[in-house]
């Protein structure tokens, strides 16, 4: 009976964990797809967590501070695509310049409006909405139907996400997009658009998953609250080998490592907490090792799209 | 306008920024039904006309009418939506895309759910059988030969609607065998009342495939005749601006010393794949050795192994008796082989730097060209002019960037820095591919030209006219192995071409 409600809780806290993931890895492959690999989400998704912390703490409305969060990132995400697309900037460069800027205008902005008036404070977090019936399966109802919303989110976004990659027109145009962006304009498409759509499409859904972080997972905002998520996410992609399903699957054993730290620090076993925390990424690293070579890695990725002939 | 033309472009004229004049005052009809080929030197302004008339250009002045309308094609869209397709020369499919996948692709609205990829891979197989194709809809682009992804490029156009179908040096990719596909396929569309233009520099093929054909130099039309009408010569003086010799003078020599030997040769490459096996073969002084063989069949990596860029997994390559396998690219180059390589962009030449320093590429270290171990810029650019003068190189300075000149004048600078130091042996691959008439005539003669002065010459290519109009004696290579030797007074085409094919070699 206490391994069960253990195993529970660790599941609990799996898909607690693993939400910020998910969310922020599809928006990548998605991005990726379409072949424009951007390493700035932790920027995203510290921008994201912050516009969702000052929109709740001034205006009480969760809701508000979602839409907040998704207009921001997608404001920073219009400027990545107006570098990388347009002015076909080094992807990798201008994704680092969008993780220093996250990191220093969050950090900025929260020690001007909060820390130095000690103002800071908890606030509304989305509450777990426990669906009834569903709930009460053993072990499972407790892990899949006892969250938040943001969580149940992921369970529409995951397989939708797979049914717009593989069963639409759009999601043909956009795998084509990463692979062979020639192709795919010389029929008349512009990969532009495409790109520019990614791209935006990945900064809202990592402004989502940061928003969780600070008005779901926790109650407030801190400095660099990510703490290397957003680049776990990137691994993620890496490791679901660019497929929504995988990639969420990838999602929750990232999840479940970043649970069973927690579970173990509360566990108060004999190994030293740093050692716990460095789990997931010690995971991420090891998936990353097991991943390469087999590598379904859009060719076009990380290089602009330059018009033949112009 | 007649009912029987499809097409008409009247008096198309193109300035590129820059100032150089691709197309004058350019007049072409195509009928229906008709095979049209385009034929030209490279720069001569077909591709260009091509483009514009594909949308991706725009022209200066002139009109296009099509089908007894006159319009403008703007983008490659319009172009399709007016029934004009193209099957370009770099294949505009997604590897890691199905077939069907390929040829829908942007024909639906990007909204629309694509449930019914079954049905569409059904109405696809039929419509290629009813156009005389045979194409599986399911496989993905990467298992395809390369003829068959042009197939696929076909049928992707067709299934636009498109009756005008533009393809540009569609053979340059293709065995025999598949040319011979692809232009039975052509003539099938013909009877189906599609018109067809082609793009080449290759005569022989215009004689094979075309009911008419435009000769197109320096921008102008020198002149559209029916195929009745014509002969290689005819054709060629009509490209070239005045007669081309096209049967090289050899003479009868006897060959010396053998310089290259290559023993048992090995080369086992990723996953275990065997890339070359048991090779042997000798090339004597004053002797041309022909290697013939379908593209990816060994041959590159045998250059490879031969010029010290890849080591060998066994065996030897005695250079005038000495062992070099293992040895390092220079000693290669120190002993007195010259490469003339496949790919002049990726491995000839530094398409950024200069022409002098292309030059230089394997000589920066020469005492003659340093001067307290700097480099000795006043020798260097004396040299490089010297070259240029005598290898004919055209461009308007040695300090100009090897890229902004024309493949022709590029190769010429690889054979011209190759053949100065004089080299023992030299490793020819592909000499020719993507030249003109003109720059073509001029590097075999450079290369026959080392042959009289003793040289070794190895010469591998796919283009089976160039190892029959130089070889001494010819090996064709198939899968990783030497599968049969003709010299070249026996040299029998049917036999070559089927020794390519691999079809006296254990497998098919």
């Amino acid at each position: 009976m206490d391994f069960i409600f253990s195993l529970q809780l660790l599941l609990q806290a799996t898909l607690r964990m693993a939400t910020p993931l998910v969310l922020a890895g599809i928006g990548e492959t998605f991005s990726e797809r379409a072949g424009v690999i951007n390493i700035g989400l932790e920027g995203y998704m510290l921008i994201g967590a912050f516009a969702a912390y000052t929109t709740v703490f001034y205006t009480d409305n969760l809701f508000l501070a979602i839409l907040a969060a998704v207009l921001v990132t997608v404001l920073f995400g219009i400027a990545f695509a107006y570098f990388t697309i347009t002015v076909k900037a080094n992807q990798i460069i201008a994704g680092a310049v969008l993780n220093i800027i996250g990191l220093g205008i969050s950090g900025y902005l929260y020690r001007i409006l909060f820390a130095q008036t000690l103002k800071a404070s908890a606030v509304r977090t989305f509450q777990q909405i426990p669906i009834p019936l569903l709930k009460d399966i053993p072990l499972l109802g407790p892990t899949l139907f006892d969250q938040n919303i943001l969580v149940y989110s992921t369970y529409l976004l995951v397989p939708l996400a797979a049914i717009i990659l593989y069963k639409t027109s759009l999601g043909l145009v956009l795998r084509a997009t990463g692979e062979h962006p020639h192709a795919v304009e010389s029929l008349g498409i512009r990969v532009i658009h495409i790109r520019y759509g990614a791209v935006i499409f990945a900064a809202m859904l990592a402004g989502i998953g940061g928003a969780y972080l600070s008005i779901a997972y926790a109650n407030q905002f801190v400095e660099n609250m990510t703490a290397g998520r957003g680049f776990i996410a990137l691994a993620m992609v890496a490791f679901g080998q660019w497929n929504p399903i995988y990639v969420w699957l990838a999602g929750l054993l990232f999840g479940s490592t970043f649970g069973l730290q927690l579970r173990l620090q509360a566990g108060q076993t004999a190994i030293p907490y740093q050692f716990l925390q460095i789990l997931p990424y010690v995971v991420t690293f090891i998936a990353l090792i097991i991943s390469h070579g087999r590598s379904m890695q859009p060719k076009a990725m990380g290089i602009p799209f330059e018009k033949e002939g112009n | 306008m007649e009912m029987d033309k499809r097409l008409q472009l009247i008096n198309i004229s193109k300035t590129f920024p820059g100032g150089v004049q691709a197309n004058k005052d350019v007049s072409l009809d195509v009928k229906r039904g008709e095979i049209h080929c385009l034929l030209g030197e490279n720069g001569a302004g077909k591709s260009t006309l091509m483009s514009i008339l594909y949308g991706e250009y725009h022209p200066d002045s002139g009109e296009i009418w099509l089908n007894g309308e006159k319009i403008s094609i703007p983008t490659p869209k319009i172009a399709i939506e007016h029934g004009v397709g193209m099957v370009h020369q770099h294949f505009m499919l997604v590897p890691t895309l199905s077939v069907a996948e390929n040829i829908i692709m942007g024909m639906k609205p990007l909204a629309s759910f694509l449930w019914d990829m079954k049905e569409i891979e059904k109405d696809i197989a039929r419509f290629a059988v009813e156009r005389g194709m045979k194409i599986n809809p399911s496989a993905l682009i990467s298992s395809l030969s390369v003829g068959e992804q042009q197939r696929v490029e076909i049928i992707k156009a067709l299934y636009r609607g498109v009756d005008l179908l533009i393809l540009d040096e569609p053979t340059a990719v293709l065995t025999p065998q598949e040319t011979h596909d692809l232009f039975e396929t052509l003539h099938k569309l013909a009877e189906q009342d599609f018109s067809i233009i082609l793009i080449t520099h290759k005569m022989n093929e215009v004689m094979e495939v075309a009911d008419r054909v435009s000769v197109l130099r320096d921008g102008r039309v020198i002149g559209t005749l029916p195929i009745a009408n014509v002969t290689p010569a005819i054709l060629a003086r009509m490209m070239v601006g005045r007669d081309v010799s096209f049967n090289l003078e050899k003479s009868e020599r006897a060959y010396g010393e053998p310089v290259l030997r290559v023993q048992a040769l090995n080369l086992i490459g990723d996953k275990n794949r065997q890339i070359l096996k048991d090779i042997a073969l000798e090339v004597c002084s004053g002797e041309i050795v022909g290697i013939a063989g379908v593209d990816g069949n060994g041959q590159n990596q045998l250059a490879l192994c031969i010029t010290g860029l890849m080591k060998p997994t066994s065996g030897h390559i005695l250079f005038d008796r000495k062992e070099m396998a293992g040895k390092s690219p220079l000693e290669f180059l120190k002993t007195g082989v010259g490469h003339i390589p496949e790919d002049r962009h990726a491995m000839g030449l530094v398409m950024e730097d200069s022409v002098a320093d292309n030059f230089m590429l394997q000589r920066y270290n020469d005492k003659f060209f340093k001067k307290l171990g700097f480099l000795n810029m006043t020798a260097i650019m004396e040299y490089a002019k010297k070259l240029v003068k005598f290898f004919d190189v055209r461009t308007n300075s040695v300090k100009t960037a090897a890229g902004n000149l024309s493949g022709g004048n590029q190769q010429k600078i690889i054979v011209g820095r190759e053949i100065d130091r004089n080299p023992k042996l030299l490793v020819a691959v592909q000499p020719t591919r993507g030249l003109d008439i003109g720059a073509t005539e001029y590097i075999h003669k450079q290369l026959l030209q080392q042959r009289e002065k003793g040289a070794a010459l190895l010469l591998i290519s796919t283009e089976l006219e160039e190892i029959l109009a130089l070889s001494d004696r010819i090996l064709v290579m198939f899968g990783g192995r030497i599968v049969g030797e003709t010299s070249a007074g026996r040299a029998n085409v049917d036999k070559i071409g089927l020794l390519m094919a691999g079809m006296q070699a254990e497998k098919e």
